[in-house]
């Protein structure tokens, strides 16, 4: 499972900063049948968090609704200098894990 | 000696028959062009358009980051990674994706860039080829095709090509299917009109490898026509079959001056 996430490098203590999170994967929708008819068993990333030097700033729990490649963004306030580390799981169990730093300046 | 301005007429002519020869079939066809060439992008909403142009919300940007990955692994008996060979793509595989497709002689075929990487994963990797249209084949080519964003499509037409350029020229004006209609019918007659919910572009081909929101995910050009075909209810030829081949050359030539967008986003 390929990720891609956006963190600014640097921030000044204090700023608002936009995160944001791109992840490669089908979200089969549980809905759709194969060529010989079979369900395609659903399979979509059910869980995604976000922590930040360890405490949880972001989680989301996704559904069939949510389209192939699913991408997020949020923001929240530049702390202190560190790491910005995403986990995700999707229904098959697969895990992905993705992290970024930023270095925060008083 | 010839009177001067014989002289001169002379030379013109000479001028002509070597200029046709050179680019024959591109002169003579050059009306067909769409006029003005404009980028599919330019037919789509401005929600798809703002999709393409965000590098990181763009999800065909997941392909090359995959493709990036792939470039350094080691594959096939050779032991050998693309970057082994070719160091930074950045700077080996800059404009290629612009010439493409190619002759190649040591093939003796037309050759475009997915056939290329796959060239060198059994001649220079020893490694089995990829897949068309696998993940892993759309990957290095969205990558190796992303490091020409921004280059013109070049289009040319050498000789050696030329047999490939007028079978795609003609099938393009070929009408197939149930519809019993020509791509040239869409993309050149009746481009900027309605077609249910969509605007016919002019069918180019400088966004691919690209992601459809149809699709839910990144494809080749010979699958978007695939999907041509499919559209007017004809029999879809397979990947990499000399009539698809053939077509991506002609496209070449057709769009050429084209800015590559790839990865570019459709709806
Ligand atoms: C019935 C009309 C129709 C015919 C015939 C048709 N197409 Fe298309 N084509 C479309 C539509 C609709 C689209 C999607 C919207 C667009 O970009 O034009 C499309 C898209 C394309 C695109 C992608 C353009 C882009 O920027 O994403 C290419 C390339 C293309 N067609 C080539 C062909 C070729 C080659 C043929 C002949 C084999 C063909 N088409 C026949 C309607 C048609
Ligand atoms: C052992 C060395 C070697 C390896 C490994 C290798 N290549 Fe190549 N590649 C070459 C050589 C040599 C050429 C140019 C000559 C030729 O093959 O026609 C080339 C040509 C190319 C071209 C065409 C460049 C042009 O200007 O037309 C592309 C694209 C390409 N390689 C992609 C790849 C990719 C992707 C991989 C990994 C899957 C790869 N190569 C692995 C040696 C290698």
């Amino acid at each position: 499972m390929v990720a891609r996430v956006q963190v600014p490098g640097n921030a000044k203590r204090g700023e608002i900063i936009d995160i944001r999170i791109a992840i490669q994967h089908k979200m089969e929708t549980g809905f759709r049948f194969d060529l010989f008819g079979k369900p395609i068993p659903k399979n979509v990333v059910n869980e995604v968090v976000c922590r930040y030097n360890g405490a949880e700033i972001f989680r989301a729990e996704l559904g069939s609704g949510i389209a192939a490649n699913p991408y997020m963004q949020f923001s929240t306030i530049a702390e202190a200098s560190g790491e910005i580390v995403f986990d995700w799981v999707d229904d098959a169990g697969e895990r992905g894990t993705e992290r970024a730093s930023i270095t925060v300046s008083a | 000696m010839l009177p001067r301005s014989l002289r001169h007429a002379c030379a013109l002519a000479c001028l002509f028959v070597w200029t046709c020869t050179q680019i024959g079939p591109v002169f003579a066809a050059d009306a067909e062009r769409p006029s003005p060439l404009r980028s599919g992008i330019e037919f789509t909403s401005a929600d798809v358009r703002s999709l393409q142009d965000d590098d990181f919300q763009n999800p065909g940007m997941l392909w090359v980051t995959r493709g990036e990955e792939l470039w350094r692994v080691a594959a096939g008996k050779s032991g050998k990674s693309c970057a082994d060979c070719h160091q930074r793509a950045e700077t080996s595989m800059k404009g290629v994706a612009a010439r493409y497709p190619v002759y190649d002689a040591a093939a003796g075929d037309v050759v475009n860039l997915e056939g290329r990487i796959n060239l060198c994963r059994t001649h220079r990797q020893a490694a089995k080829p990829l897949v068309y249209e696998s993940e892993n084949m759309l990957a290095l080519t969205t990558y190796v095709a992303h490091q020409s964003r921004g280059a013109r499509v070049e289009g040319a037409v050498p000789t050696e090509l030329r047999a490939s350029f007028e079978r795609g020229r003609e099938r393009y004006r070929k009408r197939i299917g149930q519809m019993d209609l020509a791509c040239t019918h869409c993309h050149q007659q009746n481009w900027g009109r309605t077609l249910l919910a969509q605007t016919i572009s002019q069918g180019h081909g400088n966004a691919y490898p690209a992601y459809r929101l149809e699709w839910q995910s990144l494809g080749s050009l010979q699958r978007r026509l695939r999907a041509c075909y499919f559209g007017v209810r004809a029999e879809m030829p397979p990947y990499q079959s000399p009539e698809l081949l053939d077509l991506e050359v002609y496209l070449a030539w057709r769009g050429r001056g084209l800015t590559i967008e790839t990865p570019g986003v459709r709806r």
